[in-house]
């Protein structure tokens, strides 16, 4: 698979790379029009969304309104389905937004109508105009209920067959990240600015030609055909001690779980930016102790030299975890569904004005049938209560659970100290 | 009754416990210590605000017992202040001596201490202290005061203490909750070492390592000056908390335990022995194996030293500490610790004592007073020094100022 994109990118990379970021739906365009403000030079934002209202207080300069002959700039209400469907309506305009990109980054929050329904059609488009698809989504918070959650999980599915790359972020694990009195507007501003970290860590490694390069074909040996969420984080420190902070800080950061999702994972992309100043040992010091953490896992490791990053250094990991038995393999659907296309031609002549015409569901058999008992209410319920799988070796932080870890050489000092050398105590 | 100027207060906001002490200083005594006031902490964690309201209440119980007992009304505090975020490190500036005959002018001297807190620091971190050691004319080491010498180039160490300027404005934001001025805030460690260790120590080399509840501190002195300064947010709660883990205890009996029955070592003695506590307050009786109690102290308490001894001996510094180990803090009442110590550090280890200075001398020697009465000790030198007002108070003061804004 890797071979054949680096075929495809290659004539593009010895041009300039034409970079266009996609926000889709409230969640994107908000995180579209953050990431549009942090000075991402070369990359063109385009904010997408079915709702005109909330587009317009959108930061992005370059806005489109989708289907908007379906919806009349109203919104898609939540539904995938009619997010799909606008985007389909538009699928020309959409063509003409990705010709000429060599990669293209979407931006979506899943689990709500346009981003989740959109998206995968967003995905496809890009990919048949010849551009390499990378997607950075947000999943729902758990209190915004069973059905996002599963309109989300739809939802990626088919992104992560229309994509070559799917990154994750589910905002569940903000909560980690903030305290009791943070305001919702400090929450979402945080969940952007992750999201905005993760882009301009890809940017940064795709754009810059480094010391020991990391690629697209790189990134996507670490996050394609692998079924469960890809994990990103980023660090940054500077000072005499920076190596040390940023591993502290990698080891800490709520996205990695606290290094669990590092050890967990079987594949990881790591990347290094660094002024001139950096020195080899350094470089060793940071990828000793990852190296670790992940042992076992393909490392995919590069480096870059940047005047600007004089006496700092960042790193993006995106780490990879291994599909777990049980997880059903991903169907590919097919890029061009005939039956709901022919579906949507037909309602489209039918009743255009209408706003509640939404195609059925693209559902397989199984699902058909799970959601129709699931309406006769009892293997919902089962649904629900499956049991989920809890992280092996539940560490008791007893009075610290609330304050910072002390992290030192990758150990978290709070775990008592037998426990962490396995000394038993019969 | 007393001119305001004399009194000294220390206050030390720890995890278990805080801890003013008032100071006083007359013609005929340097430092006289006539007050003490504690208060049971409840709002810190790892040596750091957790919970202000909380935190307020008891430094204000703390003070008011302090007020009574030395008969003074308190104004103003030496702050102690620690936690993870803080980082100690030696910076090294160097200067051409530019004049004609090549005599070192007072103006080189600032340059040169200049160009040494010349520090590339995190954005948020702010300098604690920024501490002026030994100048160096061309090869000549250990040179007090250069002006008026002779050299090509002068050199100096300045050490910088930094931390994190959010986490440092919270427990400044408590004191002055209470109308109390913050005079200077001090880094524990620093205070501790300043009242365990005298000169001749501090010039032979010697570590001193302050074992609260929250945080472990520790300061190496070699040659007279400053050379490394560290926070390992790891202390006596740890304990307690892998006591409640591995004996299957409530914290508060982990807590009693580790204080009646706690040790550094296992020894052969207490190996298969057992405690059978009679449940209090409704709890059942149960069974403790001591061996197991000991081992898991002694495997965190052997970690903690094993952390510091590997930063101490990747800087190179363990073959310079001549004097020993000094231990201070809660943490070295532990049985056996001061032999642990030894072992881990492959040195002499004491319990240090708080010999410099006069009044309460019985009930204040105590390690747990160490650092209060460090701050005590750092305010007087403060004060001695203010007339001069020389460079760093000056640089400490624009600090505190950028604090009460």
């Amino acid at each position: 698979m890797s071979t054949l994109v680096e075929k495809s990118a290659e004539p593009a990379i010895k041009k300039k790379i034409v970079l266009k970021v996609f926000g889709l739906g409230g969640a994107g365009c908000n995180a579209a029009g953050f990431a549009c403000g942090a000075g991402f030079s070369g990359v063109e934002f385009l904010a997408v969304n079915t709702d005109s209202q909330s587009l317009d207080a959108c930061a992005v300069p370059a806005r489109f309104v989708l289907g908007a002959s379906r919806t009349r700039g109203l919104g898609a209400g939540g539904d995938p389905e009619l997010g799909r469907a606008a985007a389909e309506e538009d699928m020309e305009k959409i063509r003409s937004f990705c010709a000429g990109a060599d990669i293209v980054f979407l931006l979506a929050g899943l689990g709500g109508g346009t981003g989740t329904g959109a998206a995968p059609v967003f995905a496809r488009a890009a990919r048949e105009a010849g551009a390499l698809v990378l997607a950075l989504v947000t999943l729902p918070f758990d209190f915004e209920g069973d059905r996002r959650q599963f309109q989300a999980q739809a939802g990626l599915q088919h992104l992560k067959a229309h994509a070559d790359a799917v990154i994750c972020l589910p905002n569940q694990k903000l909560f980690k990240m903030l305290d009791e009195k943070t305001s919702v507007m400090e929450g979402f501003k945080i969940g952007n600015t992750l999201l905005s970290d993760g882009l301009r860590g890809i940017w940064r490694m795709l754009t810059q030609t480094g010391l020991i390069n990391v690629d697209f074909a790189d990134l996507c040996a670490v996050t394609r055909g692998r079924h469960a969420a890809g994990f990103f984080a980023t660090a940054e420190a500077a000072g005499e001690k920076r190596v040390e902070q940023v591993i502290e800080k990698l080891l800490a950061h709520p996205l990695l779980d606290g290094g669990q999702a590092l050890r967990e994972s079987d594949s990881l992309l790591a990347s290094i930016v660094a002024g001139p100043d950096v020195a080899m040992t350094e470089i060793q010091k940071l990828m000793e102790p990852l190296n670790r953490h992940c042992e076992g896992a393909h490392i995919l490791f590069g480096a870059a030299i940047d005047e600007a990053f004089a006496g700092r250094l960042s790193v993006t990991l995106i780490a990879s975890r291994r599909p777990r038995q049980e997880e059903p393999p991903e169907r590919a659907l097919p890029p061009e569904n005939i039956e709901s296309s022919q579906f949507l031609d037909k309602t489209a002549t039918e009743r255009p004005a209408s706003r509640f015409v939404a195609p059925p569901p693209m559902l397989s058999p199984e699902m058909k049938e799970q959601i129709i008992r699931g309406q006769g209410g009892r293997s919902r319920k089962r649904l629900s209560r499956l049991q989920k799988e809890l992280p092996l070796g539940i560490v008791f932080k007893g009075r610290f659970e609330k304050s910072d870890p002390t992290i030192r050489n990758g150990e978290d000092l709070d775990v008592p100290t037998y426990i962490r050398r396995g000394v038993p105590l019969n | 009754m007393f001119d305001s100027s004399s009194i000294i207060v220390g206050l030390e906001i720890g995890t278990s416990k805080i801890c003013v002490i008032v100071g006083e200083v007359t013609a005929a005594n340097p430092l006289n210590i006539i007050g003490v006031g504690q208060a049971r902490s409840r709002g810190v964690r790892k040596g750091e605000i957790a919970d202000a309201s909380l935190a307020s209440e008891d430094v204000r119980n703390a003070i008011v017992e302090a007020e009574q007992m030395a008969n003074v009304e308190i104004r103003s505090v030496y702050l102690g202040v620690t936690g993870h975020h803080i980082r100690g490190f030696n910076n090294h500036g160097v200067h051409p001596v530019v004049s004609a005959d090549r005599e070192i002018t007072a103006e080189d001297v600032q340059d040169v201490i200049k160009n040494a807190k010349a520090i590339n620091l995190p954005v948020d971190n702010t300098v604690v202290h920024a501490i002026r050691q030994l100048f160096q004319v061309d090869s000549q080491l250990g040179i007090q005061n250069p002006v008026g010498m002779y050299g090509a180039k002068v050199e100096v160490d300045v050490h910088v203490v930094h931390g994190h300027l959010d986490r440092l404005k919270n427990s400044i934001a408590v004191v002055r909750g209470l109308q109390l001025e913050v005079e200077e805030i001090v880094f524990t460690g620093l205070a501790s070492a300043l009242a365990l260790l005298s000169s001749e120590q501090k010039e032979l080399g010697s570590l001193v390592i302050d074992m609260g509840a929250g945080a472990t501190e520790y300061v190496v002195y070699s040659d007279g000056i400053i050379k490394h300064t560290g926070v390992l947010a790891v202390g006596g709660d740890h304990i307690s908390n892998d006591l409640a883990y591995g004996l299957k205890v409530p914290l508060g009996r982990a807590d009693r335990l580790k204080i009646e029955r706690g040790g550094a070592a296992v020894e052969d003695s207490v190996k298969g022995q057992t405690l059978s506590s009679n449940g209090e307050f409704g709890l059942p009786p149960k069974i403790i194996n001591l061996e197991h109690l000991r081992r898991i102290m002694s495997l965190r308490l052997e970690e903690t030293f094993e952390l510091i001894e590997a930063e101490l001996s990747g800087l190179g510094l363990l073959d310079r500490l001549r004097a020993g180990v000094f231990l201070c803090g809660g943490g070295a009442r532990i049985p056996g610790i001061q032999a642990l110590a030894g072992r881990m550090f492959q040195m002499p280890a004491f319990l240090g004592k708080t010999n410099s200075i006069s009044g309460l001398k019985s009930a204040l020697d105590q390690p747990e007073f160490a650092t209060a009465i460090g701050l005590v000790k750092f305010g007087s030198l403060q004060q001695k020094r203010k007339p001069v007002s020389s460079l760093a108070g000056g640089i400490k003061k624009t600090l505190v100022e950028l604090f009460r804004k």
